[in-house]
Parts: C-alpha cells; sequence; structure tokens
C-alpha cells in the first residue's frame, strides 16, 4: 500500500512545477496547460485523501473540477484566439494594453 | 518495495518527467503532448488508487476533449517557437524564489499533516463508482445541474468569442 | 443707590464710550463723538466722586471697607481670581487723580485734536485706556490688576502710534509695548512667587498672611522669598514707570499727540509702577534688600534724567526726561519707606505735569506744529494764558513755595536724609532738583523770552480755544493748591495727607520713634536748602539764557564730549540696538527663520507631500500592465494565504476560513 503522504508529495510536485511553468513561460498557451497541470495536480490530493479516509466526497468534487476545468479550457481558448487575431502574436507580455 | 509501490514510482516519475518537459519545450505542441503524458500517468495513478471511475472520467474528458482542443487551436493559431522576450523584471527576479517558497511551504505542510493511512483499495469494495453516482444525484444533485448550466454557458461564450468579425 | 456697591460702573462708563465711539464713530461728526466720550468720562469722575463722598462718611465700624466680588474669572483648584473691585484710601487719591486729570485732559482733546483725522478713534482709545487705568487702581487682586496693567500697555501703543502712518510713530509705539513686556515678564514672575508663597493673590488675604510676624525681616543681600517677589515686582514697575534701565521707550512716546503725553505718560499710565509699589509695600518692607534696590534705582534714574534733560531741544522731549526724573523721586520715596510721601509726590506731579504737556501742547497748536524750542521765542506776550499757567507749573514743578511741588519734593527728600544711610541719597536727589529748576527756566526762557527765532509771516502764533485753556487754568489752580492739604505739617501740625493714607500705608512694623522737635526743626532746615537749591537753579537758567545767550553755545562747544553724551542721552539707546536687539534679529533670522521654519517645519510638511510623491512613483510599478508581473503577484497571493493558514492558526478568519 502507498502511503498518502507520498501521493501528496507528488501532488504538490506538480503544484509547484505548474506554478513554475506559469511563471515563466510567454506563450499564453503554454501558460493554460501550466493551469491544467496545477488542477490535475490539486485532483490528484483530492483523489488521495478520499480514498484515505473511505470518503466518496473528494471523488465527486474531482469530477466538478474535471467540468469545471473543461468549461474554462473552452472560454480561455476563445479568448486566446481573439487575443491572436488582435495582436498578431502569442506572446503574453504583447498584451500590455493596461500598461500606464 | 511492494508492486503497487513500485508501479508507483513509475508513474509518478512519468508524471514529473511529463511536467519537466512541459516547462523545457519551446514548441507550445511539445508541452501539450507532455501534459498528456501526464494525465494519462495520473490516470494510471487513480487506478492504482482504486478509484477506476475518476480514471476513466480523466482519460476520456481531460485527454480525450480537452487537450484535443488545445492541439486543435495551437495548430489553428499556427503557433511558433516562443520568442525570447523578457519584459517582466519582476518575474525574472522573483520566479525561482516563489516557487522554491512554494515548495517549501507545501512540504512543511505536509510535514506537519498527521495524515498516516494507507491510499488504496481495501478488499471488498468494488462498486465505487456506485458509490459515487449516488453521492452525486443525491447529495450534489444541485450543484450537478448547476454545473450542466455552467458547460452551456462556457458553450455560449467560447462560440461568441471564436466567431470571425461582420466584415 | 449706593455707587459703593456698584463700584463696577465707574470703570464700564469709559468702556461702553469706547465701545460706542469705536463701533459707530466712524460717521458721527466731531460733536457726537466728543458728547460720547466726554459723557462717559465725566460721569465716570462724577460716580468717582460720589464713591469717595459715601466712602468717606462711612461709619469707622465698616472700615475697612470689603472688596466687592462681582463674579469669578478664574476658578482652578484652590486659586480664585475674580473681578473684585475696592476702594480704600490709596484707591481714593488715585481715583480722583485718574479721573479728574482724566476728564480735563478729555476736554483738552477736544480742542487740540479738532482737526485731525480718525477723532473717534483718538477718544475711543483714550476711553479704553481710562477703563483699564480704573481696572487697574480699583483691582483688589494682582490678577485683575495685572489685566488693566497689560491694558493700559496696550492702550499706550495704540495711542503712541495713533499716527500709525508715521513710520516713526509706529516704531515708537512698537518699542512701548515691547520694553514694557519685558518688565511685565518680571512681574509676572513676582505674581507666581507670591501665589507659590501665600496661595493667594487677593490683596486682603495676602497682605494679611504677610503681616504674620512668623515671617522675619530679610536683611541686606539676603535673598529670601519677600526680595525676590518684591524685585520681580519691581522690575515690572521699572517698565512701566520708565526706570533705569527700562526707561527708554518713554522719550519716544512723545511721537503720540500731546493729550496722550499728558494723561499717559505723565499723570497716570506710569505712576501704575508707584501705585503698584505703594500698594505691596507690607511685601516690601519686609526685604531691606528690594527697599534699597528701589531707593537706589529711583535716584539714580532721577539723577540720570535730569542730566539728559539739560540739553535736549524738542519741548516734549525735556519734559519727557522730566517725567522719567520725577518718577526716579517717587521711587526713592518708596524705597526710603515713606510710601506716602511718594503717592503725595505722584498726586502733585500729576497736576503740573500734566498742566505743562497740555501747555506745551498749546504751544505747538500756536506754533502751528512746531516742536523744536530753539525756534521758538518771544511767546510770553503773544500766548497770554498758556505762558502763565506754564509759569505756574514750571514753579511748581522746580519746588518753590508754596506750590504743590515744594511740600511733596520736600517730603521725600526729608525721608532720604533722615534713614541710616540716605545721606548720598539726599545729596543727589538734592542735585537733580537744581538740575530740574534749571531745565524747566530753560524751558520757559528758550520758548516765552527773548527775540522770536522764527519766521512771523509764515508762523501766526495764535492763543488757544478756551476748550484747550479752560483745562489749564484748572490744572494750574491745583497746582498751586495741591500741597496745601500737607502743609501744616511745615508749622508743627498734622499732615493730613499722610494721616489720611495711614490705615493703608502704615505697616505693622510701625514707624520709628522720632524726636519730635527735633525732626521738625531738620525738617524746616532742609526745606530751605531745598528751595535754596531751586533758585540756584532758576538763577542760573536766568543768567545762562536771559542776560548771556550766546554762553550756552561756548559751554557745549568747550564741553564737547560731554555735551555729546547728554544729547546723545549716554547712548543708550545705540548700546541695547548693538547688545540686545542685534543678537536677537540674528537669532530670528538665522536659527528660527531659517532653521526651525524653512527647514525644519517647511521641510517636514514638504518632505511629507514629496515622500507620499515619491511612494506613489515606486508603487506605480506595480500596475506595469504586463501581465506575466500580474502572475507573479498571483503566486505572491497565494503563498500569503497558505502561509497564513498553515503557521498562523490565529489569524485564520483572516484569510476567509471561517473553521
Amino acid at each position: 500500500m502507498v502511503p498518502t503522504s507520498y501521493y501528496l508529495i507528488l501532488s504538490a510536485v506538480l503544484f509547484g512545477l505548474g506554478v513554475v511553468a506559469f511563471v515563466f513561460k510567454r506563450n499564453v498557451i503554454t501558460i493554460f496547460m501550466s493551469i491544467e497541470l496545477m488542477l490535475n495536480a490539486v485532483n490528484l490530493a483530492f483523489v488521495a485523501f478520499s480514498q484515505a479516509r473511505h470518503q466518496s466526497d473528494g471523488q465527486v468534487f474531482v469530477l466538478f473540477v474535471i467540468v469545471v476545468a473543461a468549461a474554462e479550457a473552452a472560454v480561455g481558448l476563445g479568448i486566446i484566439i481573439l487575443m491572436a487575431r488582435n495582436r498578431q502574436s502569442l506572446n503574453v507580455e504583447r498584451v500590455d494594453f493596461l500598461k500606464l | 518495495m511492494t508492486p503497487q509501490l513500485a508501479i508507483f514510482f513509475v508513474l509518478a516519475a512519468l508524471a514529473v518527467l511529463g511536467a519537466l518537459n512541459l516547462i523545457i519545450q519551446r514548441h507550445p505542441i511539445h508541452s501539450a503532448l507532455s501534459l498528456i503524458v501526464v494525465m494519462i500517468a495520473l490516470a494510471g495513478l487513480y487506478l492504482l488508487m482504486g478509484s477506476e471511475f475518476v480514471a476513466a472520467v480523466q482519460i476520456i474528458v481531460y485527454g480525450g476533449a480537452i487537450m484535443v482542443l488545445f492541439v486543435f487551436v495551437i495548430m489553428l493559431l499556427n503557433a511558433g517557437v516562443e520568442e525570447r522576450t523578457n519584459v517582466s523584471k519582476l518575474a525574472g527576479v522573483a520566479g525561482i524564489p516563489l516557487a522554491v517558497a512554494l515548495l517549501g511551504f507545501l512540504a512543511a505542510a505536509i510535514a506537519r499533516s498527521n495524515e498516516s493511512a494507507q491510499a488504496g483499495v481495501e478488499a471488498g469494495t468494488l462498486a465505487n463508482t456506485k458509490e459515487i453516482s449516488t453521492m452525486l444525484f443525491k447529495d450534489f444533485v444541485y450543484p450537478f445541474e448547476l454545473t450542466s448550466f455552467l458547460i452551456l454557458v462556457a458553450i455560449l461564450g467560447a462560440i461568441v468569442l471564436a466567431q470571425r468579425e461582420k466584415s | 443707590m449706593p455707587i459703593l456697591d456698584h463700584l463696577w460702573i465707574i470703570p464700564l462708563l469709559p468702556l461702553l464710550g469706547s465701545a460706542i465711539n469705536g463701533l459707530l464713530g466712524g460717521k458721527w461728526p466731531n460733536t457726537i463723538v466728543n458728547s460720547v466720550a466726554l459723557g462717559a468720562t465725566g460721569l465716570s469722575f462724577l460716580c468717582a466722586l460720589e464713591a469717595v463722598r459715601e466712602f468717606l462718611t462711612l461709619s469707622p465700624d465698616k472700615l475697612p471697607f470689603p472688596p466687592q466680588h462681582y463674579f469669578d474669572w478664574i476658578v482652578a483648584g484652590s486659586f480664585r481670581a475674580g473681578f473684585d473691585l475696592q476702594i480704600d484710601q490709596l484707591t481714593v487719591v488715585m481715583l480722583m487723580v485718574v479721573t479728574g486729570v482724566g476728564f480735563l485732559i478729555h476736554i483738552y482733546s477736544t480742542g487740540y485734536m479738532a482737526h485731525e483725522s480718525g477723532y473717534y478713534r483718538f477718544f475711543s482709545y483714550l476711553n479704553l485706556f481710562m477703563f483699564f487705568m480704573l481696572v487697574l487702581v480699583m483691582a483688589a487682586n494682582y490678577v485683575l490688576l495685572f489685566v488693566g496693567w497689560e491694558g493700559v500697555g496696550l492702550c499706550s501703543y495704540l495711542l503712541i502710534g495713533f499716527y500709525f502712518l508715521k513710520k516713526s510713530a509706529s516704531d515708537a509705539g512698537k518699542k512701548a509695548f515691547i520694553v514694557n513686556r519685558i518688565g511685565d515678564f518680571g512681574f509676572m514672575l513676582g505674581m507666581f512667587l507670591l501665589f507659590r508663597t501665600f496661595h493667594t493673590l487677593d490683596f486682603t488675604t495676602l497682605f494679611a498672611a504677610a503681616s504674620n510676624p512668623a515671617w522675619g525681616h530679610e536683611a541686606w543681600g539676603q535673598f529670601g522669598t519677600f526680595t525676590i517677589a518684591c524685585l520681580l515686582l519691581f522690575m515690572g514697575a521699572t517698565g512701566k514707570s520708565a526706570q533705569l534701565p527700562l526707561y527708554v521707550w518713554l522719550p519716544d512716546a512723545m511721537e503720540g499727540p500731546t493729550p496722550v503725553s499728558a494723561l499717559i505718560h505723565a499723570a497716570t499710565m506710569v505712576t501704575a509702577g508707584v501705585y503698584v509699589v505703594a500698594r505691596s509695600h507690607i511685601l516690601f518692607v519686609h526685604s531691606e534688600t528690594a527697599m534699597v534696590v528701589v531707593a537706589v534705582v529711583g535716584c539714580a534714574t532721577a539723577f540720570f534724567a535730569a542730566s539728559i534733560g539739560l540739553v535736549q531741544t524738542d519741548i516734549k522731549r525735556v519734559l519727557a526726561y522730566s517725567t522719567v526724573s520725577q518718577l526716579g523721586y517717587m521711587f526713592l520715596a518708596c524705597g526710603v519707606g515713606a510710601f506716602s510721601a511718594g503717592i503725595f509726590h505722584l498726586m502733585t506731579h500729576a497736576f503740573f505735569k500734566a498742566l505743562l504737556f497740555l501747555a506745551a501742547g498749546s504751544v505747538i497748536h500756536a506754533m502751528g506744529g512746531e516742536q523744536d524750542m530753539r525756534k521758538m521765542g518771544g511767546l510770553s506776550t503773544k500766548i497770554k494764558y498758556t505762558y502763565r499757567t506754564m509759569l505756574i507749573a514750571t514753579l511748581a514743578i522746580a519746588g518753590i513755595p508754596p506750590l504743590a511741588g515744594f511740600f511733596s519734593k520736600d517730603a521725600i527728600l526729608f525721608s532720604a536724609f533722615q534713614i541710616e544711610g540716605g545721606h548720598p541719597l539726599y545729596a543727589v536727589g538734592l542735585l537733580t532738583a537744581l538740575l530740574t529748576s534749571f531745565y524747566m527756566f530753560r524751558l520757559i526762557y528758550l520758548t516765552f523770552y527773548g527775540q522770536p527765532r522764527y519766521d512771523e509771516h509764515h508762523v501766526h502764533v495764535h492763543e488757544s480755544p478756551w476748550s484747550m485753556l479752560g483745562p489749564l487754568v484748572t490744572l494750574a489752580v491745583l497746582s498751586v493748591i495741591g500741597g496745601w492739604i500737607a502743609a501744616p505739617a511745615l508749622w508743627g501740625g498734622p499732615d493730613y495727607f499722610a494721616s489720611f493714607l495711614a490705615p493703608v500705608l502704615t505697616s505693622p512694623q510701625g514707624a520709628e520713634a522720632v524726636n519730635e522737635a527735633a525732626a521738625h526743626q531738620l525738617e524746616i532746615i532742609l526745606a530751605i536748602v531745598a528751595v535754596a537749591s531751586a533758585l540756584l537753579g532758576w538763577g542760573a537758567a536766568y543768567w545762562l539764557y536771559i542776560r548771556q545767550p550766546a554762553k550756552p553755545e561756548q559751554m557745549a562747544k568747550s564741553m564737547r564730549p560731554v555735551y555729546n553724551t547728554l544729547v546723545n542721552k549716554y547712548y543708550v539707546d545705540e548700546f541695547y540696538a548693538a547688545v540686545i536687539i542685534k543678537p536677537l534679529m540674528w537669532i530670528s533670522t538665522n536659527v528660527l527663520w531659517k532653521f526651525v521654519d524653512v527647514a525644519a517645519i517647511d521641510g517636514t510638511v514638504n518632505g511629507i507631500a514629496s515622500g507620499a510623491t515619491s511612494i506613489g512613483d515606486t508603487v506605480r510599478h506595480t500596475q506595469s500592465g504586463n501581465t506575466r508581473s500580474y502572475a507573479v503577484w498571483v503566486v505572491i497571493g497565494a503563498l500569503v494565504v497558505i502561509a497564513v493558514i498553515f503557521f498562523w492558526p490565529a489569524a485564520r478568519p483572516v484569510v476567509g476560513m471561517v473553521r
């Protein structure tokens, strides 16, 4: 049997890697994918806890997370398409309309 | 080293390598494929834990729908190799320390916790899907209906956003 | 209704007159302003008369008349200072002098100031001055007295600077106020010390406590409570009454109109210092050092000022220095213990000095504004009434019997001679009397005798109207008969003035037992000596200015250094300017202005403003519009939340975690 803490450590590592990608990558699609990575890491933690306590709550919540991630991906990619059309570039640093 | 532990380590290593590859690769399509690897590895881990329904949903929805969507968008936008711009000084300076700090916090939090139980399948619990569905449609039916509404909104949003400009 | 129950009416009437004239008089013609001002002062004089009459007819069991408490002004813990007015024999004298002479001067002013602009303002200030002076003399505690003290200083400033468009006048007003303030600082410290020692500033209680035999006598050189308090009070008196070293404002105060000089700087305000010393005599007699200081300062000032007056050419300056000198005599009297003699001289001096100033004003008016005596001469035939009254006043101040000045000055010199170690004081006083006589007659001869030294075609000498001459005549009569109240002492009878003031001015220490007959003989001898010196001075003036008019010039040339020193007033003003004023101005400019105000205060305020701006400038960079920076901020925020939740449980509600 694998101890729960192993799963949690893996989840933490994946989450950390997701954060690193989120901060350091410049392509907006890659940043989006790093968000999905973070969500997956959290899903892993949820499922690990759910199985450790023999309650199904965690897994139901995982389902909801997946649904929301899907919806968010759809809308987010739509925005990215608009952004690409507007600035002809997928570099997130080019999108600085809010700069003073 | 029990077989489960071995499989765990293999899948975990796969997931971590996939995540690292996502960061290292410069073309988004490579990053997308790495992410798919990560998801498959996670699905394997779910199976190892005995949550077969979640594993299946992970592969079908995440791997089969969301990542396909990503790949299609990358193809549509003709994303190329990433440029090397460095406008944000803050990200360059604070990025790594932040990541380290985050990992440190999480490690400390985990170390402090007193989870000692083992995660995994117990003998005799096979009807995992049944439990989930019971809970989903009994206790969480309201959020369930709301999520369907959420999906509808997302579809509408995506269609509106991706329309061609009326010329 | 008995005025004694409503003493507040006496000061209040001039205050009302001042307010009405000040607020409404701007648009009124002179006659209405006159009636308000004269009515207020005249009514006040009548009420004062009535109060005096009632006081004098009080049955002896009602004496001493207790102070009337009208309202509580300051009540703080055990300290109470109220608007308390009292009336006793000393107040009676001061009240009569202030209201009487004040009323006469008001009448004179209606004539003198008739063509001035700001007529209503003058009378408003003059009435205000009357109010404060009456508060001063009727106060029953030091605090209210100090209110009057400061108030008369204020009115003096306003009136000296009446022609405020003239720089020298406004400068003189400032000088008077500032120098007074220095004295007032000492006065306040004295009051604080008295309060600390006796826990009250009420005259009746304080003097009763001070008369307790438990308080010992402080010998010469012993700086006990009484000495220090009295020296501090005397410091205030030197400021107000223009003694060394704070006399410098009085000659400059002649920039004000002549009635002001007469009322404030001759008859009333400058005598406030003498009044305070006399009122506090119980405190002063406890301290030998203070008495000696008062006597010596008074004597020295008398001689000093007289010596300056010998060579001045402005008619009002001579009179100003004469005032300083005579005030010195009054302090000399108080210093040797003869308080009633000092008050007596105060009263007679009020008469003849006011007369001298008013007559000088009449001369100036006749000469169309000329004040320099070198440009006068031969006026005796042209302005007869002015000449005659001024002559009477000069005889009085010189101390020629039987006019008022003789009796009062004689009383002072006699007391000075009698006390231990008083012979030097007597000698200087006698010499000063000689000098006084000399310079006063010099003034008369230069102004009224000899050939006219002015252009007769441009200056039309005319006699003053009766509004101005009336008070002159009245004061002349008073100058003649004013001393007779003490005259019987000369041939062995009682000194009515001293015995009148005795209930107030004798201290429990008691007067020394004096051999009556020997003392009386001594007094006659000294009186003759005094008259002789006065006549000597007169003769010298006559010789120098009538018989040998060229002689004064020659003497001035031959004694040039001495002459220059005297003409330049011993260079005291220049000395003060260099030693005190210049360093103060330097400190004000370089330390207080450039350092404290500009650098420190402005620097702090501007620094805070520019600090806010620069903080804004720095924080502005968070709004960079750069998505990656925003991403970093998101991560930082998440870190903070995680840290709080895990490592600081007490703050979990802050981040929204309810359980």
